[in-house]
């Protein structure tokens, strides 16, 4: 494929006796979401640390933009344009949800380095910051303490970060995590928007959402991807039924 | 609650009308004493930048403070013996212009922070505070067998140093000085805490992988913060020993690095005016407690300890509630 945008290509990590991720490939082509799903502990976090950086890989590499960045920091790849949110909101809570969304425009720009002019006094920064959060529906609450948002405010507050950067891949680590029905199928609608601007690594437990928004899935167990396909060639695959669906399927 | 901005401007009315009455009362010891309490407080403004936005608890910043010391009482010995500085390579004369020493105690105390803070930032938590101290520790004993600049005993120096158009030993003059940096820093603080810099900094202190996922390097934002701290630090250290016209090892030692912790502590962590009302607190007890007892740090372990049990934001958090979002 050409249209390729990210790619691991035989990544394995191991903690001591733990072998966390075993010669694991996955891509992510331009326009899909990439769903990844498996039990807990089967080591999805750890993919998700590896493709963006924050943990190294012990063997294999991770290619970006046709790009080897196997070696490159999270800011190195982030800087290139990879968008993340994170499994637990990590977010700057004393702040206001404005601050929070102009810190990820700032990443996105050289003004970092600015020492006298206030951050919300830069237009550029602030309109930036303003449009993500219209999109993510957190407008009315731009002024508000980040500590006060609810769970599912949080989570979309992590999207709207994510999407200041202007990624060219978003790497999503259980955005729908704590959202009531309602709030996960608004995200699902936004998030099937979204792949037409970048494409998404999509870590979920969620399977009503993953089922209605991925064009494929890949299915990790133990550390191992067991399966990789459509919705429908995961729904039928036995291996996936009996060891992550359950036999009843 | 009373609205931060009142608190300030009321904590910088003091700081403009005791000495003004102690000029008029024949007072000078007194303003002594506010001089003591604006250099303290501007020595804990640069702790503040480090400590209350950065999260970085540096228990060397006294390193920084005897640096300006020492760069003020070595140019100043020089110039006061008509010997040089150094030599080789190139001739080094030492001077009695305050403006070329602060300069000097700025440079070397920045260079100072970048080394130490390079090594320093290479950890995090409890590793830092040990690592600080370390190079605290090694400052203050270097200094101790320093004989040519006194060692122990520390070195005096006879007259203060000069500034243009001012009489720097009328000891008004030599505040109004001083005051006029600390209004000058607090007003760069003012600026930066806001700046992109100054979210940036916050942010690394609450959630470095954020900053990093946003592509920012939060260990640089941190070493800039620790560089820009141990200059001020090192200025407040420089007018320390012009106060004194005297410097001694003990501008090193790691009690006075507690100290400093303690004045932003009292006043309020990451609050702007927090270091002032700390600083003068702490002078104000050493004054009217020390007189009546040796003992008068119990009282101040006392005020320490029930600030950090119920009152988090210091002085300016108890009278001004939380901290007013910037927006």
């Amino acid at each position: 494929m050409t249209d390729l945008v990210l790619e691991t290509q035989g990544i394995s990590k191991a903690f001591g006796a733990l072998e966390a991720n075993k010669d694991i490939s996955v891509d992510l082509a331009a326009g899909e979401i990439h769903a990844i799903i498996g039990p807990n502990g089967a080591g999805k976090s750890t993919l998700i640390a590896q493709v963006c950086g924050a943990q190294q890989p012990d063997k294999g590499r991770v290619r970006f933009l046709g790009e080897d960045v196997t070696d490159l920091p999270v800011r190195g790849r982030a800087k290139k344009g990879l968008g993340r949110t994170f499994q637990i909101s990590a977010l700057a809570m004393e702040d206001t949800v404005l601050q929070n969304v102009v810190l990820g425009a700032m990443g996105a720009s050289s003004t970092v380095w600015h020492f006298i002019k206030p951050a919300l006094a830069d237009q550029v920064l602030v309109d930036r910051a303003e449009l993500a959060l219209e999109r993510v529906g957190l407008s009315d609450v731009r002024s508000q303490r980040t500590a006060e948002l609810s769970h599912g405010q949080r989570r979309q507050l992590e999207v709207a970060i994510a999407l200041t950067l202007q990624p060219k891949a978003f790497i999503m680590d259980e955005p729908m995590a704590g959202l009531g029905s309602e709030g996960s199928k608004q995200l699902t609608r936004f998030l099937d928007e979204l792949r037409n601007e970048a494409p998404i690594l999509l870590v979920e437990h969620d399977m009503d959402a993953v089922f209605a928004l991925a064009d494929r899935i890949s299915v990790l167990v133990y550390g191992e991807i067991i399966a990789t396909g459509t919705v429908e060639e995961i729904r039928r695959n036995k291996d996936v039924q009996r060891a992550y669906l359950g036999e009843a399927e | 609650m009373i609205k931060e901005t009142y608190l300030n401007t009321f904590v910088l009315s003091l700081f403009i009308l005791i000495p003004l009455w102690a000029y008029l009362a024949d007072e000078p010891f007194t303003i002594t004493l506010m001089t003591r309490a604006v250099i303290f407080a501007l020595a804990a403004v640069g702790l503040n930048l480090a400590l209350g936005i950065g999260g970085l608890v540096s228990l060397g910043h006294a390193v920084f403070f005897g640096l300006g010391g020492y760069a003020m009482g070595v140019l100043a010995h020089h110039a006061q013996t008509f010997t040089a500085v150094a030599e080789w390579p190139f001739l080094i004369e030492g001077t009695k212009s305050m403006p070329v020493i602060w300069l000097v105690a700025v440079v070397i105390s920045s260079l100072a922070a970048l080394l130490i803070g390079i090594l320093s930032l290479r950890t995090t938590g409890v590793y830092f505070i040990m690592i600080t101290l370390a190079f605290g520790q090694m400052f203050f004993f270097f200094s101790i067998s320093w004989s040519e600049y006194g060692g122990e005993d520390g070195l005096s120096i006879y007259v203060r140093n000069s500034f243009p158009g001012l009489n720097t030993l009328d000891p008004i003059q030599f505040y109004g000085l001083c005051f006029a940096i600390l209004c000058v820093v607090l007003f760069m603080m003012a600026r930066l805490f806001k700046s992109p810099f100054g979210l940036a900094l916050n942010a690394a202190r609450q959630t470095p992988e954020r900053v990093e996922t946003v592509g920012l390097n939060a260990t640089r934002l941190k070493l800039v913060a620790f560089v820009v701290s141990g200059a001020v630090t090192g200025l407040a250290g420089a007018l320390f020993a012009d106060l004194n016209r005297f410097v001694s090892p003990t501008m090193f030692s790691w009690q006075l690095s507690g100290e400093i912790i303690v004045f932003v502590i009292i006043g309020g962590v990451g609050r702007l005016f927090g270091p002032v009302v700390g600083a003068g607190v702490f002078v104000a007890l050493e004054h009217f407690l020390g007189g009546l007892s040796e003992f008068w740090h119990i009282y101040l372990g006392a005020l320490l300890l029930a600030i950090v049990l119920f009152g988090r934001g210091g002085v300016i958090g108890i009278l001004s509630g939380r901290e007013k979002i910037h927006d």
